[in-house]
Order: C-alpha cells, then sequence, then structure tokens
C-alpha cells in the first residue's frame, strides 16, 4: 500500500487525488451516520474540497494548522490517514485521538495538525501562538488557520488578526466563506467584509474563487510564501459552499434556509470535474479505483478497530499522569 | 538571610525558571514595566522577546500561549485583574485543559496562569475583587493557591514543569506576607498539603491567606483549644491523604474559603470529609455568600469575606 502520510499536492494528479479522496471519505461518513456507526453525525465538507487541497497544496511537513468543527478535509489534506481518521469518527482506539476527540476534535500533532474545534474561532490564537512559538525556537514554519464566515464575528479572531499584524508573524488566515453560519447567512451578520477585517489591520488579503482549486492554490502560495520570507501574516477570504447541510442532523430537523436553485447554481462550479478536466482520462480512471478501494479498505479497519475499555474513560486527562477520582464513592 | 517578600518570592521563580529552561516564556499586560511585582525587571534580563508585553487582548493571548504550548513553548501568562479569567474561560477551560484527553495524550498544554492579587483589595468593588479559584478546581484545572513566600515560590516553580494547565492564584492579601528564609527554595510537589501549625481538638482547612488568620485565631485559643492548621495549597488536586490524617488527629474540621459558598471548594472539602473522613461532630465553613459580589464601601466589602470572628465562633462551636 501507498504511504498515505504524506500526500503528494504538488501535481495536479495529487490533487485531484485528494479532492476525490476528501469527497469520498465525506460520501462515506455520511452513510456511516445513516447506519448508526458514527454517532452523533458529522458536518459535511462536501462542496469546498477545493480550499483544503488549494491550501494544503501551498503547505510543507513542517507547517501547521488549525481546523474547524467542519474539518475532516482540512485533516486529510495535511496528510492524516484517513482509516485513522475514519476510526476516530466511529469512536474507535484506532482512531487518531483514540476514540477521545471524534469528528470535531480530530487531531495529529506529528503532522503539524493542532486540532479541529468545536469552538467557532478558537483556532486563530492557537496559530498565533504556534506561528510565535516556531520564530522563538527559529523553525521555518507557516501556520495556517481555519476558519468561517461565521467566526468573522468573534472577537477572539480580530484580537488574533492585532497580534498576528504587530508581531509580523507567518500565519495565514483563511477564511472559508460558504455563505452561512448554520442558516444565518453572511449577507445579514456581517458588517463591512470580511476583507475590510483584515485591511484594518493591514493584513494583504486576497480573495479567491473557493471553488478552483489552482486559483485557491495560486493566492495561497502567494501569501505562504510571503509568511515564510518574514513579510507577516496573510488573509484569504475563500468564496465556497457546503452543498449538505450544516450538519449531519439537519436533515431530521426538516429546516429550509437554501433554495434549490441556489444549491444547484453551486453545483454546476463542483471543483471536481473543474480538476479531472486538467487530467487524462486513463490517469482520472486509475485514481478513481484506487481511491474506492482505499476507501473500503479505511471502512473495514475502522469497523474492525475495537471500542475503547470504559474503564479508561479518563485517560490522558492530564499529561501529568494524575488520576480524577471517581465520581461515586463505594 | 534577608526577608523574602511574596512577590519577590513569585519574581525569583519566574527568574529561575526563564533561567534555566529556554522554552520558558512570559506574556501578559505591562509586565515589561513589571507594573504588579512579579516580572520586575526580567525583560531588561531575558529580552522583550521572551517576557512579551502584550496588547489588551486577553483572549487572543491566552488562546495563543494555548498555541506556544503545543509548538514546545512554556508560557506563563500574568493576569492583572482575577476576573480576567472569566474572559479566557474558553481558551483555559475549553482549549487548554481539554486538550490532552481530546487527543487520546497526543499532546497536553504546559501553560501557567499567574494572577497576582486575587481577591478583594481594599476600594477595588465588584468586577476587581473576585478569588475565583472553586471554578478552577471545579473545571479540572490544577488550581494552587500559596499562603506563604516560600510556597508561593516552591508552587509557581512546580507549576511552570509541570505538563498540563496549571492557574496560580496568589491573594493579595498575602502579597504583603514576609519571610526570614534560611533554607534553599525549591519547587513543591502539586498535590501536596502543608499543616502549618500540629493540633488535637480540631482541623481547620485555610486557603490562601486565610492560613494567617487561621494561624492567628489558633494562637489566641491556645489554652484553650489545641487547633491544628491546614494549608492546602493546591485545591485541584487536594491533598486528601493529608486530611484524612488529620482527621484521623482532631475529628472535627472547620474550612475556611475567601470564594462563595455554593459549589466552592469548601463545600467540596466538608462534603468528602463526611463521605470519607473520620468525623466527630458535623463540620462547619466560613466563606462568602452565595453568589457574592463585593460591595465597594470598606466596611461591606469586609463583611463579605470571612473573618477572625466567624472562624473563632465556627471553632468552638465544632469542639462544644
Ligand atoms: C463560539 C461558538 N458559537 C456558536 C457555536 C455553535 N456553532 C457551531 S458551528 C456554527 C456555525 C459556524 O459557521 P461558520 O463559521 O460560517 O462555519 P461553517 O459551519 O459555515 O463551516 C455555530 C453557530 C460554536 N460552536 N462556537
Amino acid at each position: 500500500m501507498t504511504d498515505h502520510r504524506t500526500p503528494d499536492l504538488s501535481t495536479l494528479l495529487g490533487r485531484y487525488r485528494m479532492l476525490r479522496l476528501i469527497r469520498g471519505f465525506e460520501e462515506l461518513a455520511l452513510t456511516l451516520v445513516k447506519s448508526g456507526a458514527i454517532v452523533g453525525g458529522t458536518h459535511p465538507y462536501i462542496g469546498q474540497e477545493a480550499v483544503a487541497v488549494g491550501v494544503c497544496a501551498a503547505l510543507r511537513p513542517q507547517d501547521r494548522i488549525t481546523s474547524t468543527h467542519r474539518g475532516h478535509g482540512h485533516v486529510l489534506a495535511k496528510g492524516a490517514e484517513p482509516r485513522r481518521l475514519l476510526a476516530e469518527l466511529t469512536g474507535r482506539v484506532g482512531g487518531l485521538n483514540q476514540g477521545r476527540g471524534g469528528s470535531m476534535h480530530a487531531a495529529d500533532l506529528s503532522l503539524g495538525i493542532l486540532g479541529a474545534n468545536g469552538i467557532v474561532g478558537a483556532g486563530a490564537p492557537i496559530a498565533v501562538g504556534a506561528a510565535w512559538a516556531a520564530r522563538q525556537a527559529a523553525e521555518d514554519r507557516v501556520v495556517v488557520t481555519f476558519f468561517g464566515d461565521g467566526a468573522l464575528n468573534q472577537g477572539v479572531l480580530l484580537e488574533s488578526l492585532n497580534l498576528a499584524a504587530m508581531w509580523r508573524l507567518p500565519v495565514l488566515f483563511v477564511c472559508e466563506d460558504n455563505g452561512y453560519a448554520t442558516t444565518l447567512p453572511a449577507e445579514v451578520a456581517v458588517a463591512g467584509s470580511a476583507l475590510g477585517r483584515a485591511a484594518a489591520f493591514g493584513i494583504p488579503a486576497a480573495e479567491v474563487d473557493g471553488m478552483d482549486t489552482e486559483a485557491v492554490l495560486a493566492a495561497a502560495g502567494a501569501a505562504v510564501d510571503r509568511a515564510r520570507a518574514g513579510q507577516g501574516p496573510g488573509f484569504l477570504r475563500c468564496r465556497t459552499y457546503r452543498y449538505q447541510g450544516h450538519h449531519t442532523m439537519e436533515r431530521r430537523m426538516k429546516v429550509n434556509y437554501r433554495s434549490a436553485e441556489e444549491v444547484d447554481a453551486w453545483r454546476a462550479r463542483d471543483p471536481l470535474p473543474r480538476a479531472a478536466a486538467l487530467l487524462d482520462r486513463a490517469e482520472r480512471a486509475d485514481c478513481d479505483r484506487e481511491l474506492a478501494e482505499l476507501l473500503a479498505e479505511a471502512e473495514q479497519f475502522a469497523l474492525a478497530s475495537e471500542h475503547p475499555d470504559p474503564a479508561g474513560a479518563c485517560d490522558h486527562l492530564y499529561a501529568s499522569g494524575l488520576r480524577p477520582r471517581a465520581g461515586a464513592v463505594a | 538571610m534577608s526577608m523574602l517578600s511574596y512577590t519577590k518570592a513569585l519574581n525569583r521563580a519566574l527568574t529561575d525558571a526563564l533561567a534555566a529552561d529556554p522554552s520558558v516564556c512570559v506574556f501578559g499586560e505591562d509586565i515589561g514595566a513589571g507594573l504588579a511585582g512579579p516580572t520586575l525587571g526580567l525583560q531588561r534580563r531575558f529580552g522583550a522577546d521572551r517576557v512579551v508585553d502584550t496588547p489588551l487582548s486577553e483572549q487572543a493571548f491566552t488562546g495563543m500561549a494555548v498555541g506556544a504550548a503545543l509548538a514546545g513553548r512554556r508560557p506563563v501568562i500574568e493576569f492583572q485583574i482575577p476576573s480576567l479569567l472569566f474572559l479566557v474561560f474558553e481558551q483555559l477551560v475549553n482549549q487548554a485543559h481539554k486538550f490532552s484527553l481530546m487527543t487520546g495524550g497526543q499532546g497536553s498544554v504546559p501553560l501557567v496562569c499567574l494572577v497576582p492579587g486575587s481577591g478583594s483589595r481594599d476600594g477595588w468593588a465588584g468586577q476587581h475583587s473576585d478569588h475565583p479559584y472553586s471554578l478552577f478546581a471545579h473545571a479540572g484545572v490544577k488550581t494552587l493557591v500559596p499562603a506563604t513566600p516560600t510556597d508561593a515560590y516552591g508552587l509557581l516553580a512546580a507549576a511552570i514543569r509541570d505538563p498540563d494547565p496549571v492557574v496560580v492564584f496568589a491573594p493579595a492579601a498575602a502579597l504583603g506576607v514576609r519571610e526570614d528564609v534560611t533554607w534553599e527554595l525549591a519547587p513543591i510537589p502539586i498535590g501536596s498539603a502543608r499543616v502549618h501549625r500540629a493540633g488535637t481538638d480540631v482541623t481547620v482547612v485555610a486557603v490562601g491567606h486565610l492560613v494567617h488568620d487561621a494561624l492567628a485565631v489558633a494562637e489566641e485559643l491556645a489554652e484553650e483549644i489545641s487547633v491544628e492548621v491546614f494549608d492546602p495549597r493546591t485545591l485541584h488536586p487536594f491533598d486528601w491523604t493529608a486530611l484524612a490524617a488529620s482527621l484521623e488527629r482532631t475529628g472535627r474540621l472547620v474550612v475556611v474559603d475567601d470564594s462563595n459558598r455554593s459549589c466552592g471548594i469548601g463545600a467540596e472539602v466538608v462534603a468528602t470529609a463526611a463521605e470519607e473522613m473520620r468525623l466527630l461532630a458535623p463540620p462547619r465553613r466560613i466563606t462568602r455568600p452565595d453568589g457574592a459580589v463585593l460591595p465597594f464601601a470598606p466596611a461591606l466589602d469586609r463583611s463579605l469575606q470571612p473573618s477572625r470572628d466567624q472562624l473563632r465562633h465556627a471553632i468552638r462551636t465544632v469542639v462544644k
């Protein structure tokens, strides 16, 4: 089997492969939510793949990311093993976090993935701190923080932009603007503009088509190069769309805040065919076949992995080894 | 040997940690000038890139310390005001504290929050007089409240070496305490209590600056009642073994704790003793009122804090 821990995003084929992997992974996750193998549901990334792949293609292995509650795409594009991410989603011992984190906390520190995050905007200061620490240690690392349009209204994000700009830290702020924060349209939530927020802090900002992997890569590459050269943070607004609901629970709740026409219009701009068109057909077919096998194997791995022993439910609560007192006294 | 003040002890612990370990760094507001005391002179000695004056962005610099810790640094944050901790509960509890478990032990966040001047300071009123250690103990964050200069040094030094997040509360009313230190200052294990005065009739568990009140009251009552003064030093993890040993000797318990009554650490001590330890009489606790907000006028402010009178009365009640 190929080593999937170091995805090669440097080629058109490599990027296409990752787009397909994320899409396929998310589709598989949806079926596992339906079957009950994934408890609690997930936030599907389908539609937004070009952002994760384009941005991570601009990174080196030593670079780091902080992710969001909709993090599978970021985590895979930064190199996490699909089968271990899937095992994490199904709460198994073989998961990235040994089943302790689940979808919203998936992390792989060995790959610079400092964690998906259940709190909107919370990854931004963590990325700023990691960038500051890298500079202190004279390490050549850039840190990307992904966040949605909803996070544009979190105070901590604005504080983080200020610190990163004041201290010229190598951070790339990537606003993955899919137009909605849960059901709230960005147009009735975000005063001014995303780019205006960056501009207010003197941070160079660019707007990019978040459905176009190559366009995202070009813009991210330019910002990452600047950050690596010591010229401070950058800001990218990627206009994109999620085809599915905010969360897999949404369907059951029968909420309706988007028109079918709107969803269809975005589907017509899907990043996959666009990336596929850059490849020849044989390459594509081989890749698709290989991924189908990889995902089948991932599913097998995840479902065969053991459920954690409840006796260890508080394992890792403290790195010092401190054991908490039990909740009941015999 | 010279007299060591509490604030100077904190300053020494920071100095020694910065000198010993290049990954230690300090963040905070006005720490270059050393406005609060503990960071005085550190920036001159260790540079502005290790002793970092931050803008007034508590959430960002606390979250930043989390990220820096994940990337190999050992940050200490000084908070100017205890109530700023309410602003950064998200970064400390949701992020720093939960990180180790949520990642299945892939990493942890060795981060220290130092709060010099926690609790009431005359005239500082509602938003500057909280002493919120019970909240952190409740959330499971390691929570230290040193009472003396030696303990302030030792506990802060231990906190900086600990792999987990730790909050160190330096009570405002203890900052003036001085000690004639003739011994070597050294780290003190987190989770170890200290018996300041041995006794046989009643154990007084006193938190932070109240240790000094308890010692004064114990001295006053010495002819009549033998009071053991027990300083937990660490509220989470709490040294329950030492408390059980103390209650084996005395069988009676009074807790004096300058935090709000409901769900405060005093309640935890009383409950655990009742469940698991030897008690010959119902225990008592002295705290601020439920949900207290300290009023401005000095007499009002003081009336809501545990007093020596209340302590004396409680001791007499439990030994009756
Ligand atoms: C600070 C905070 N507020 C509210 C929530 C509940 N919540 C989770 S995701 C979400 C919407 C986030 O929208 P956005 O940032 O645009 O990201 P998207 O879901 O569109 O990817 C909300 C309100 C939360 N997790 N954190």
